[in-house]
């Protein structure tokens, strides 16, 4: 979308086309060029810095698909002074954005491989343009396996979507949600425990996991547990990033800065760094 | 043939015991099946069963006043449900209802309590089992208690 080689730091106009509530404080928006031009090449897991004109930047991850550049989407959480500006966009509105940053989910790599795609909470945003490349690309794939898990089931994204998904002979999803009320007919429990579940070969296997840092790492415990190599584990990771290119040193986590070097990690690569605490 | 033995044969929970003993245990084992929306057992029933769940889902709930029930957790096929037989005054502490469906293998506990007294191999293998899905129940409630997605 942008050109981050000669002006990284310069945020370009976009447009509002579309707000859509996901749960009662997450939205997803859709947006074009505010001037026009070429569409918004991405790969899956790569993020934005969206700007709040006169409030502040936040880096949100790109949840659209990536073989339909002409719009760029987000799924946003309103939490801060930023995204909730964001989020109280309407239709028609301006914000500002620079991108796309980061390394994406290795889906070159997965060819070949069965892939689990492992999400929790907003975890599914930025999963969600990789599922759509590996549905769009199904025969480069062996079996393809959603978890995804939320708190209640008022809390699922893409609901829609997701029985969409489930409804295809060729994915096998499983959602969770922590408690459940009235109608729920799904599974109650945690992300990790569905992971028996699925059908997935450990040593031909490529698993993408994001979502809270407690899930993950238990994810991570039982999938190697299942067997799965370090290598072809897949994490996700959250920092405070500012400026998107590695300069700053807001995000970095060890000897890396997640914004440039990530936010997706191979987890060997990651692993010593996973479990520290206060880094 | 649909046998209680043939089904214990089959279940992860007694996976790896030897054909004696699944004989043993057999003989306090019934086959049950549960209709969707049907209760398996209520809060303050004694826990008399436990459960191995052959095919379907079942939900663990908890009743509150004015919110109603709330369901923890499911369990399915391959699981198993009852974890208070060692817990007196044996009383389930939860609803436990069939979300679809049900076939599960009962098993009595007093007989079960009863044979692994009697068979301290046989008993041994059995708490080794309990232990491990103890583990497990630990975790996933852990886990859930850190409500993670905060």
């Amino acid at each position: 979308m942008l050109n981050p080689a000669t002006e990284p730091m310069l945020p370009r106009p976009f447009r509002v086309l579309k707000v859509g509530r996901e749960t009662a404080d997450t939205f997803t928006l859709t947006l074009e060029a505010a001037g026009g031009g070429q569409g918004f090449s991405f790969a899956p897991g790569q993020f934005n810095m969206l700007y709040a004109f006169g409030i502040g930047e936040s880096p949100i991850s790109i949840s659209g698909n990536p073989e339909r550049p002409e719009t760029l989407v987000h799924t946003i959480r309103a939490v801060g002074a930023v995204t909730r500006t964001i989020c109280g966009l309407k239709k028609g509105e301006i914000l500002g954005g620079r991108g796309p940053f980061g390394a994406p989910w290795p889906m070159a790599a997965a060819a070949g491989q069965d892939v689990l795609v492992i999400a929790g909470g907003l975890g599914l945003a930025p999963l969600r343009p990789a599922v759509y490349h590996l549905l769009s690309h199904r025969q480069d794939y062996g079996n393809l396996e959603l978890i995804y898990g939320a708190r209640t089931p008022e809390d699922l994204l893409y609901y829609k979507e997701l029985e969409g998904w489930r409804g295809r002979f060729d994915f096998r999803v499983h959602v969770t949600v922590d408690a459940a009320r009235g109608e729920w007919r799904g599974s109650v429990g945690v992300v990790p425990h569905i992971i028996p579940r699925a059908r997935f070969d450990p040593v031909n296997t490529v698993a993408l996991v994001c979502g809270p840092g407690v899930m993950m790492r238990f994810t991570v415990q039982e999938l190697l547990a299942h067997g799965l190599k370090p290598e072809n584990i897949y994490v996700s990771m959250e920092r405070n990033m500012k400026c998107g290119l590695g300069l700053c040193g807001h995000c970095q986590l060890g000897p890396f800065f997640v914004c440039k070097d990530g936010p997706v990690f191979r987890y060997d690569q990651l692993q010593d760094w996973f479990l520290a605490r206060e880094v | 043939m649909d046998t209680p033995e043939s089904s214990l044969t089959s279940h992860p929970f007694l996976e790896g015991l030897t054909p004696r003993h699944l004989s043993i245990i057999g003989e306090c084992a019934s086959r049950v099946n549960f209709k969707a929306g049907q209760f398996l057992f209520r809060e303050q029933e004694e826990a008399a069963k436990f459960y191995l769940i052959n095919h379907g889902q079942v939900a663990v709930e908890i009743f509150r006043s004015r919110r109603g029930p709330i369901t923890i957790q499911t369990l399915g096929e391959g699981q198993a449900l009852g974890w208070l037989w060692f817990d007196k005054p044996y009383h389930w502490h939860y609803d436990a209802r069939a979300v679809q469906l049900t076939r599960a293998t009962a098993l009595d506990v007093k007989s079960l309590m009863h044979i692994c007294e009697q068979d301290h191999e046989l008993g041994y293998a059995l708490m080794k089992r309990y232990g491990q899905m103890l583990a497990v129940q630990f975790r996933v409630i852990t886990m859930q208690m850190a409500d993670m997605y905060g």
